[in-house]
């Protein structure tokens, strides 16, 4: 059966005003998205690649160029005010409330936003401080507390309302990994009646794997690639994927990019080992020698090699040409 | 797909929640820590004391001490519309607020409502401070006789004071750092044009051109009708025309406060402005 759409946008486009001179700078470039109700859809992308404004456009904060976008069948323009009384948005890293009061007042104030009623704000103050692992921290000073609880603060204020449609920009942003595992647990149980939808962006593609009925590859404003996670590596299934561990580092990548067969191609450091390693995606294993020979003229060492199977990561590099970090 | 409607009773009582909710953080946060209250009574004494000694010391009428006392406590009020009302929205922003209540289903003329009535009690606790505490260290004379048009007077020039800290708030909801720029020019000159540290501005030393201005300030009109009440002894016939031009400035500032809201919020959704910070 198939499900009405939370989230939908046609050829949706974004222009900023760029340095003058430079002309308009596109953020969003004829995006058409579908999220069904019950999705958790994730975007992924590096940074300036369109995520947060494409959020911000269907959080009613920011008016399209062209194009049209919709949130439960409302037009974001024309129908800012009732897509507001749908929707909740969680930017991570950033940390709303006033310091000057506690964790309870904050969320209280929040919850007067959205017109709860006083028990069902204290009702909902208790199950989001109690799931979200506030609980102790209730009457302290928001000023008071660590980088992590005051993200798991804002996190309670995106959830505060209950929303249809839920907008989580890097939420896991400055949150432990256990933290981070609790929040996933969280927004999966909060879902599981169906009705609720999620669109998030993430820099991390294990959580977008993990969590994501589907995910959207978006670069340069442009949206690569749709589909579930599973599909997505399919795929890339007759592209091998390799990992490279190598020391010195390559200081020339973009020379290792150019070689004829590789799809794309990502280098992570280890400072403490000096070790780095290359996650690549080739079109076929016969580009390994020129590989192996430019490793080599570099002046660096093959440490260990592995072939794996295709990860999100691995599409990720395969349309983007580069991996996030 | 069904969606739920919402009429205009629930709209309206979601609006006055969130007009509450907001004015509670402000007395809340305001009133919270005991040395900032402490403070915003105490310093502007030192201020007030300084002129009153020196026209002490000038042999001239202590009512210009009591006319230098009422400017000081309306001077808490002229600070607070300009670093906590107008610069608001700038503040919400460097806080991260500013997309929260931008994505919130509530009216911004609620938020900035609720802004304005915790201003305005807050800072009337304080300038009652301040007056009791002028009065009681340097016993200046008073000969209120109408209480009543006195406090309506009172109560007209807040209500047009924050109107017009609504029009600022809304004027400076794009602004980056020029906040901190054009409250400066704001602070000086309001001081100086609403005669608060002197009997009046309305004198003929002082160029017409300059009291006309000056007239265009709310502060300017409601203190010197409360002077005139307060200190002088006059009555509602003394300060009828006072009485008109704070209702006309509250008539025209707050729909014009709402106006600009709007015209800024839909500005800065088009250039990309509205949350973007340190512009």
């Amino acid at each position: 059966m198939k499900r009405d759409l939370s989230i939908e946008t046609r050829s949706l486009r974004r222009l900023f005003k760029g340095v003058p001179g430079a002309g308009d700078v596109v953020a969003l470039d004829s995006v058409d998205l579908s999220v069904e109700e019950g999705e958790i859809f994730g975007l992924l992308g590096p940074n300036g690649a369109g995520k947060t404004t494409l959020i911000k456009i269907l959080a009613t904060l920011l008016l399209p160029t062209s194009g049209e976008a919709y949130v439960k069948g409302l037009e974001v323009v024309k129908n800012a005010p009732k897509i507001r009384r749908l929707i909740n948005l969680v930017s991570g890293g950033e940390t709303p409330g006033y310091g000057i009061l506690s964790v309870k007042e904050n969320l209280w104030f929040f919850s007067q936003l959205y017109g709860l009623s006083r028990d069902g704000a204290r009702d909902r103050i208790k199950q989001l401080t109690d799931q979200l692992g506030l609980d102790t921290y209730v009457d302290s000073r928001m000023s008071k507390l660590s980088t992590g609880f005051k993200q798991r603060l804002n996190l309670a204020r995106g959830f505060i309302n209950n929303p249809a449609v839920l907008f989580l920009d890097e939420p896991t942003l400055g949150l432990d990994v256990l933290s981070a595992k609790q929040l996933r647990t969280f927004i999966r149980s909060w879902m599981a009646d169906g009705t609720k939808t999620v669109l998030l962006t993430t820099h991390y593609m294990a959580e977008a794997d993990e969590m994501c009925n589907r995910v959207g590859i978006i670069d340069r404003g442009k949206v690569l690639a749709c589909d579930t996670p599973q599909r997505l590596k399919m795929k890339l299934a007759s592209r091998p994927s390799w990992k490279i561990e190598i020391t010195p580092n390559i200081q020339d990548l973009d020379s290792v990019r150019t070689i004829q067969g590789i799809v794309g191609l990502s280098e992570t450091s280890n400072i403490e080992t000096g070790a780095s390693t290359l996650k690549l995606v080739l079109e076929d294993e016969s580009v390994m020698s020129s590989l192996l020979s430019k490793i080599s003229q570099n002046g660096s060492k093959v440490l260990a090699m592995s072939k794996s199977e295709p990860t999100l990561e691995d599409v990720y590099i395969s349309l983007v040409g580069r991996g996030l970090q | 797909m069904s969606l739920p409607t919402i009429g205009f009773r629930d709209e309206l009582l979601s609006n006055l929640k969130a007009a509450y909710a907001r004015m509670w953080v402000r007395i809340k946060g305001g009133n919270r820590e005991a040395t900032h209250f402490i403070a915003e009574v105490f310093l502007p004494v030192l201020t007030i004391g300084a002129y009153v000694i020196l026209y002490r010391s000038l042999g001239l009428p202590s009512t210009l001490g009591s006319a230098v006392i009422l400017g000081g406590a309306m001077i808490a009020f002229w600070m607070n519309v300009l670093w906590n009302m107008s610069a608001q929205w700038y503040w919400e922003k460097e806080m991260g607020n500013l997309e929260m209540y931008m994505v919130a289903p509530v009216s911004r003329m609620a938020i900035l409502f609720g802004m304005s009535l915790g201003g305005m009690i807050n800072t009337s606790i304080r300038a009652l401070g301040i007056l009791i505490l002028g009065v009681y260290v340097f016993q200046v004379p008073f000969q209120l006789h109408d209480i009543f048009t006195a406090s309506f007077i009172f109560l007209l020039t807040v209500v047009a004071l924050y109107s017009l800290g609504m029009v600022f708030a809304s004027l400076y909801m794009l602004y980056g750092r020029e906040v901190w720029h054009t409250n400066q020019l704001l602070m000086e000159p309001v001081f100086f044009l609403s005669g608060s540290y002197f009997p009046s501005i309305y004198i003929s030393a002082i160029p017409f051109w300059v009291q006309l201005a000056a007239t265009a300030i709310p502060m300017t009109v409601g203190l010197d009708a409360i002077r005139r009440i307060a200190i002088y002894g006059g009555d509602i016939s003394t300060v009828w025309l006072h009485i008109v031009a704070l209702i006309a400035f509250i008539l025209v500032l707050f729909p014009l406060a709402r106006k600009a809201l709007n015209f800024m919020e839909s500005l800065g959704k088009k250039e990309g402005r509205l949350t973007l910070r340190w512009q």
